[in-house]
């Protein structure tokens, strides 16, 4: 479980979190939308504990699972070292990882399909293959909440859905309490439980998703109108899209 | 699961990977080894290996006995203690450099870009003015790395956060005002005694090394290495970005100041006996990086083998290439600088070709 509870984060006259109260436990996903500057991040920093709050409280395990946005690094490792380093937390300042934590670092690899590339160099892989290694690392770390920061923004529609459907996959296994952070609100709809949206101003929405993706709630969201489609998919089960009215073409 | 178990088995390739990486180990070792048989033996009096062995030998049997031969007083009280100077300062600089670009994610880092060298220039200078040596001399040396280093701490701070940028920029502001101090001290001190001591200090040399001094400068040199090589695993943490070390459990901020004081520990050791010896930790982690990559569990430990076998080599080259010996910094910048040229150009190469 991890929760933030009336945490406000301010940068000298400006409140960037306001009271904000969120809370996703094991077995549930939730998808924060905002525009552009509108705190996303800084939401995420914060439960993460990497943003030390104005006010408010903030629980979490010891280790979150963290998917960076892109990689950090600047070095050249091989993705099963990238991998291992996931187990960090449990080794210590002096330790070093022994042949089961390769072992776990390995297991992990398997579970997101990218066991061929262990020995392959981090740098050589592809943006949407490299965020699938660090997805393997944050599963590594063993914590049992996983927090994404934008994990499809960068990536092409294959490996979008590649990256979607495993995040499915983690989802339904139900050990896991997920966050992440998305400008796609179809991303919300295939991978999330709950929605927060980060209305621009101070207010946030939070609720189930489809209670709170609403074209009314993302006209206000994003500024730009929008119409959502109900289609049935092909075991008869309704799958919703949303349109954005682009270019001036609205959806009728 | 069983077809994850048979892809965990090892494969050909890891094996490969394996062995060459073995055959790295052994090769350094056995170049260590011949450089450090190349220092005891050559020189303006040269000794044979078999002999050299045999002095060594009888040395470690009975360390009490007395040395009467010339050739028994020549290894065992100016070789052997120069060589494993050289050696252990070699394997301690070159680690430095390499957790130092580590923790900074930056391959251009080095004891000098965080000040250390220049604050411990000026206080062995002080100690030379003053007239002291010894571990006086070592503990004033240490003493000004650190203080360089706590200053370029407490500047680098800004609103209880330090960010890399500005440590490597309030360590340049350090370093130019205590080299600016070292030369105050140069120029008030006098020409008929202090100042040449100095400036041939400043040059860097193993020349006047002794078991004594020796002594003085190897127990600070292993336990910073020694911790840097128990921290190999973290430092791979560490050269991530901030935000990924924390979410991996590292309190990036605290430990690179645990680095950043065993290299000053290094640093104020090596310099208190031997003056600025530069190059070390920027040539060596570089040419081990294209052998064993870059992770720090290989590259520390090659690394230190490299460095000392380097250093005892440039030391040797230092005292016998002419009649009258070069100061050993100034070789190991006139080698380093074109080699460290020649890696960075490859090492961007290579990286724009990825």
């Amino acid at each position: 479980m991890i929760s933030l509870e009336k945490a406000s984060v301010r940068f000298g006259p400006r409140t960037v979190l306001d009271q904000l109260s969120v809370k996703v436990e094991v077995g549930q996903s939730l998808a924060i939308l905002g525009p552009n500057g509108r705190g996303k991040t800084t939401a995420l920093r914060a439960m993460l504990g990497f943003q030390p709050l104005s006010g408010g409280t903030r629980t979490a395990p010891e280790i979150v699972g963290y998917v960076p946005q892109a990689a950090g690094i600047n070095q050249r490792y091989s993705v099963l070292d990238v991998v291992v380093m996931g187990r960090a937390a449990r080794l210590g300042l002096f330790g070093q990882p022994q042949a089961a934590d390769f072992d776990a670092a390995r297991e992990v690899l398997a579970e997101v399909g990218l066991l061929h590339f262990a020995e392959a160099m981090f740098d050589r892989l592809s943006g949407g293959e490299r965020q699938l290694v660090l997805l393997a690392r944050a599963l590594a770390t063993g914590s049992n909440v996983l927090v994404l920061d934008e994990p499809a923004a960068a990536l092409d529609l294959k490996n979008q859905e590649r990256l979607l459907s495993l995040l499915g996959k983690i989802r339904a296994k139900g050990d896991k309490a997920i966050i992440f952070t998305t400008h796609d609100p179809n991303h919300a709809f295939a991978a999330a439980d709950d929605a927060l949206l980060m209305l621009p101003g101070a207010a946030v929405l939070s609720g189930p998703v489809h209670e709170t993706i609403t074209a009314k709630h993302l006209e206000a969201l994003y500024g730009v109108s929008m119409r959502l489609v109900d289609m049935p998919g092909p075991n008869g089960d309704m799958h919703r899209a949303v349109l954005p009215a682009f270019a001036g073409k609205v959806a009728a | 699961m069983t077809s994850i178990d048979n892809q965990l088995a090892g494969t050909p390739r890891q094996l490969g990977i394996v062995s060459r990486h073995a055959a790295i180990y052994i090769g350094a070792m056995l170049l260590l080894l011949a450089m450090i048989f190349a220092g005891m033996c050559l020189g303006r009096y040269s000794v044979d290996v078999p002999r050299a062995m045999q002095i060594i030998w009888l040395s470690i049997l009975d360390p009490a006995r007395p040395l009467d031969a010339i050739d028994e007083r020549i290894i065992i009280l100016v070789r052997v203690p120069r060589v494993l100077l050289a050696a252990f300062a070699g394997a301690a600089l070159a680690a430095s450099g390499a957790a130092l670009q580590g923790v900074f994610r930056n391959p251009l880092v080095s004891p000098q870009v965080l000040g250390i060298s220049q604050g411990a220039a000026f206080g062995g200078a002080i100690a030379i003015l003053l007239g002291v040596w010894g571990l006086p001399l070592l503990a004033i040396v240490f003493f000004c790395g650190l203080a360089a280093l706590a200053l370029v701490g407490f500047l680098a701070r800004i609103d209880g956060r330090t960010e890399i940028v500005t440590v490597i920029l309030s360590g340049m502001i350090v370093g130019a005002m205590f080299s600016a101090l070292v030369s105050l001290i140069q120029f008030l001190a006098d020409p008929n005694g202090p100042l040449p001591a100095i400036v041939y200090w400043l040059m860097g040399s193993f020349a006047s090394t002794t078991w004594e001094r020796a002594a003085i400068a190897v127990p600070g040199l292993v336990i910073g290495m020694v911790f840097l090589w128990a921290m190999r695993f973290r430092l791979n943490i560490l050269s991530l970005d901030e935000a990924e070390a924390r979410s991996l459990g590292a309190k990036p901020e605290l430990e690179r100041w645990l680095i950043f004081a065993l290299v000053a520990l290094i640093v104020g050791s090596q310099v208190a006996v031997s003056g600025i010896v530069g190059w070390i930790g920027l040539v060596i982690p570089h040419a081990t990086r294209l052998l064993v990559g870059h992770d720090h569990r290989r590259l520390l430990p090659v690394s230190m083998l490299l460095g000392a076998a380097y250093l005892v080599a440039v030391d040797t080259i230092a005292r016998t290439a002419t009649s009258a010996e070069i100061p050993l910094g100034v070789l190991t910048a006139l080698v380093g600088a074109p080699v460290f040229a020649m890696l960075l150009r490859h090492h961007y190469r290579e990286r724009n070709a990825a």
